[in-house]
């Protein structure tokens, strides 16, 4: 832990105090009871400080309501309150792709996404993609070809795709190679995935 | 798992002695088969691509606490005091252990650990533990340890130690008989298996009995190290691992954290889960070790082989470094070698086995120095390795192959490449702008014979299903489906009719899943359970069918006569004569090691191009012809090699741990500076099998794939820069400032 001392307090709320009170979690009520209620001063004008927060999202086309903390990331509310594990953490710094989920139709990567951002929101997961038992063509595609090893990057590399081939019904390899260069897969098996994403532009064509 | 000890393990040397003798003709000889060979989708696929399949990070216990350990910011310290009370007297903090005594030897090194009813709860904890650190002089440069003078790693043991020598033949007199000899040295960096899920470990006590969820390659391996650590039996602990996201190696046998969360678990009486960090990663659960390899040849003018000698300098921190000798001494023909071998120590975490450890450097090196020689002599680099092509182990000194589809794997892959494009003379590509093209290829040997003894139950149940147990592990490549298909092969029915069950240790024993020995030794005792039950059930047809045994013949779901298919019986009702669930006990049965060697063999072939201006490095197309023996789900085999392609491909031209030499600390624990090949970097692949059939291995003549598919692709891309360039750059990765500095060497030599 820092021992300095804090910097000036301007505007009674120091940077630091300011992290400090972002990076505590039900401690945090008990360290810093005078920062909540507050506000403190953001290039967007001054914002007020809170603890926990209410949000409400739609997952997976079902609405529900959380509290969650201000700096909790989506993949973590997926995962931890949602216990919707089947989207991965690998990274958690947005260099793998491995998390993605898609927020109101487009890929975001959620480790990187505060919950609270996602607040009114849609959030689509790999258990929802599927349409009941009938699978999604890319999920369909990667089963037929192979696509995955491990399958702990696959829900990821599933999500990029069946967004991709929505706006981009009939890509070309290198355009498969461009939009999914953004996802690791350790096992590696890339061009089995570059295969099934084909695959499934060509099902989804043919409706 | 060590170096050592995994090789012991690929080469079959702590195998149970099985119970079973050689099975006798099989039936495996016979082509026709309908799934064995053919490509199966992977029974396991839907859970996968609906994110149903639950791997060790996704397990949630009721009342589960997170566990998270402290570790030293030190490369060598002694730890005079840690004081727990501050990190105790928290909220919602269940327990606190103090992991280090006396001295920590590496950045990284566990110190305490605390269990807490969450993460944010568990973070905060492990800040106000306190300890009280007495730094000491370390080394953490593998090139400063070999100094005399550096500080010592290992207490009253000095930092460089002989790892292995070896020695037949008199190479002095080898060397006077050459035409050409050439000494060369090739380094290969420090590589991190990076496995997408980090290690994990979930554990939960009732009774006295320990289940431990471990994200692991052996279960087995696993529970018996646990026994061990908590002085408890065996026989009261369970390891599962149903899914996993990757190991290549960093999780073979078991981790300290596993042990810790048991630990905690057991104080608390809660379970606890401890899920490692990306940063711990790449900081203590191994590496493949760096090495430094200087060889020399001798070769006569018709490219015949006289000597080979290497003397290697390997480093994996605070373990033994990998032994890279393996292709050296096995795979040319040649009468006299030569190997010495170092390994040195320093303050980092210890190395672990990597896919094919040893033999990627081994290849790197060895294969670099044959495209050299036959440079140098102006010949054809295939033809100079057909040229010394051996029929026995140790260069055509030691046991006969029992078969060896080497030559057919370099006639297949040269023909699907092209071979005849390379350029004939290194470094006389046409310009293509600053891009210049070459070709490449090397070649491969592993063990990959499997392991006798292991076991595989077969349950048929009264309503027609089946099942297939064993505590083997599926680590991505495919086992419960190649499971499903020797079943459902060998009981005439569809992969899909088998549940398959594994990854528990309480299920029938089975090797590691490594050494690419879990399709040798898991198929061939299902196949054998398989056939057992099929010999059983033939009889109880042959009642119903008022007929001879040896007259009944099964497939399509149904039992029928020979030459008669409409006098049969389905499947079900034969079943239902067993009136009770039925198990057949399966093994994999011995081989003649003693008379015969059995290895796996490949080669890869790569096609390059290169910017002169930049140093950058792009793959345009790999090919790669493996012999694995008989290949029993050709969909998952083309995973497996297009996998171990890419890998070497990544360690070629990205991969390299960067420490700090002043901390001991890496500098790229992440997956943003620890450069890992993408999709944008995956080549055109075409895998090739030459399925050379080994009928004195097992029942179904089926070898390993997982690390024969990574052995040569590094040294194969190496040697398609120097076909390109026309100098080699004799170090990996291949970075564009090495590139450059090859160029250089090049322009200064002119």
């Amino acid at each position: 832990m820092d021992e300095r001392p804090n910097g000036k307090r301007a505007s009674g709320v120091s940077r630091r105090d300011f992290i400090k009170g972002m990076g505590t979690g039900a401690l945090g009520t008990a360290v810093l009871p005078p920062l909540f209620g507050q506000t403190i001063a953001t290039k967007k004008g001054r914002v007020a400080v809170y603890d926990r927060k209410p949000i409400t999202l739609t997952v997976n086309g079902r609405a529900m309501s959380l509290v969650v903390e201000p700096n909790e990331m989506l993949l973590d509310v997926l995962r931890d309150k949602l216990d919707l594990t089947g989207t991965k953490k690998i990274c958690g710094r947005g260099e793998c792709g491995g998390c993605t989920v898609l927020l109101d139709g487009a890929p975001v990567y959620a480790c990187l996404y505060l919950a609270v951002r996602a607040d009114g929101r849609s959030v689509t997961t790999i258990e929802g993609l599927a349409d009941g038992d009938r699978l999604h063509p890319v999920q369909e595609a990667f089963i037929e070809k192979d696509g995955y090893q491990c399958g702990f990057c696959t829900p990821g590399f599933i999500m990029t795709a069946s967004a991709f081939l929505e706006k981009n019904p009939d890509p070309s390899p290198g355009d498969i190679k461009q939009a999914l260069s953004g996802h690791l897969c350790r096992c590696a098996n890339y061009p089995k995935i570059r295969e099934a994403v084909g695959a499934a532009a060509a099902k989804m064509r043919r409706g | 798992m060590d170096h050592r000890d995994y090789m012991d393990e690929a080469r079959g040397l702590n195998a149970p002695a099985p119970q079973a003798a050689p099975a006798a003709a099989t039936g495996a000889e016979k082509e026709d088969f309908k799934h064995i060979g053919k490509g199966t989708n992977r029974v396991d696929g839907r859970e996968i691509v609906t994110g149903r399949a639950r791997f060790t990070q996704d397990i949630k216990l009721r009342g589960m606490l997170i566990g998270k350990i402290l570790r030293s910011p030190h490369a060598c310290a002694e730890v005079v005091s840690v004081d727990l009370r501050p990190a105790q007297a928290l909220p919602g903090v269940l327990a606190a252990l103090k992991l280090a005594e006396g001295k920590v030897r590496y950045a990284g090194q566990q110190v305490a650990a605390v269990a807490a009813v969450d993460e944010r709860t568990a973070e905060k904890a492990l800040a106000l533990v306190k300890v009280e650190y007495r730094p000491l002089p370390f080394v953490v440069d593998w090139q400063r340890a070999r100094d005399p003078n550096a500080p010592q790693v290992r207490d009253g043991k000095p930092n460089l130690d002989k790892l292995n020598d070896y020695s037949r033949g008199d190479v002095e007199k080898g060397f006077r008989e050459a035409d050409v000899v050439l000494q060369r040295t090739y380094r290969t960096g420090f590589e991190i298996h990076h496995p997408t899920e980090t290690h994990a470990s979930v554990a939960e006590w009732e009774a006295g009995q320990l289940t431990v969820y471990d994200s692991t390659q052996a279960v087995h391996g696993v529970r018996d190290g646990l026994a061990r650590a908590l002085g408890i039996p065996a026989a009261n602990v369970t390891v599962i691992k149903k899914y996993m996201g990757g190991g290549f190696g960093c999780k073979l046998g078991l981790n300290e954290h596993t042990v810790v969360a048991a630990r905690l678990a057991r104080e608390t009486g809660r379970p606890v889960k401890i899920v490692l960090s990306r940063r711990d990663n790449a900081v203590c659960v191994g590496y493949r070790p760096s090495s430094l390899q200087t060889y020399k040849a001798g070769v006569k003018k018709d490219g015949t082989l006289t000597a080979l000698s290497l003397v290697n300098y390997a480093s994996g921190g605070l373990g033994a470094g990998d032994s890279c000798a393996e292709p050296v001494v096995d795979v040319y023909k040649c009468p006299n070698c030569k190997v010495e071998e170092h390994t040195v120590y320093t303050n980092t975490g210890a190395s672990r086995a990597m896919r094919a450890p040893g033999h990627t450097q081994g290849a790197l090196g060895l294969e670099s120095l044959m495209d050299e020689l036959a440079a140098a002599l102006g010949m054809d680099p295939l033809e100079l390795r057909r040229k010394n092509y051996s029929t026995r182990s140790r260069g055509d000194t030691g046991l006969p192959y029992s078969t060896k589809g080497l030559d057919r794997c370099y006639e297949a892959g040269a023909k699907a490449i092209g071979w005849e494009r390379r350029n004939a003379e290194p470094g006389a590509a046409a310009a293509n702008g600053p891009w210049r093209r070459g070709l490449g290829m090397a070649t491969s040997i592993w063990f990959g014979a499997g392991t006798p003894g292991t076991l595989a139950d077969l349950v048929l149940y009264p309503d027609g299903s089946v099942e297939i147990v064993c505590g083997t592990q599926d680590i991505g490549t495919g086992t419960r489906t190649h499971m499903a298909v020797v079943a459902a092969e060998t009981l005439g029915l569809e992969p899909k009719d088998v549940t398959v069950k594994l990854g528990n240790s309480d299920y029938p024993w089975a090797p590691i899943s490594g050494g690419s020995l879990t399709t040798p030794s898991v198929a061939p005792a299902v196949r054998d359970a398989a056939l057992k039950a099929v010999e059983r059930l033939n009889g109880l047809a042959a009642q119903l069918l008022k007929a001879e045994p040896a007259d009944v013949v099964i497939g399509d779901r149904k039992f029928f006569l020979r030459g008669a298919p409409d006098k049969a019986v389905p499947f079900a009702d034969v079943y239902r004569a067993l009136r009770r669930e039925t198990v057949f006990h399966g093994e994999r049965a011995g081989h003649p090691a003693n008379e015969y060697a059995f290895n796996t063999f490949g080669a890869h072939f790569a096609e390059v191009e290169v910017n002169v201006e930049t140093g950058n490095v792009r793959v345009l197309k790999f090919v790669a012809a493996q012999d694995s023996g008989r290949i029993i789900n050709k969909l998952t085999a083309e995973s497996q090699v297009h996998g171990g392609l890419i890998q070497g491909l990544s360690a070629a031209l990205f991969e390299e741990r960067v420490l700090d030499n002043a901390t001991g600390n890496p500098a790229n624990a992440n997956l943003g500076d620890y450069k890992i090949a993408t999709m944008a970097d995956a080549p055109e692949i075409t895998p090739l099998f030459v399925d050379v059939v080994d009928e004195r291995l097992n029942n179904l003549g089926t070898k390993g794939l997982g690390e024969p598919a990574r052995v040569a692709a590094s040294a194969a891309v190496a040697n398609a820069v120097f076909n390109a360039l026309g100098v080699p750059v004799r170090e990996i990765p291949m970075t564009p400032p090495r590139v450059l500095e090859a160029l250089r060497r090049k322009e200064a030599r002119s």
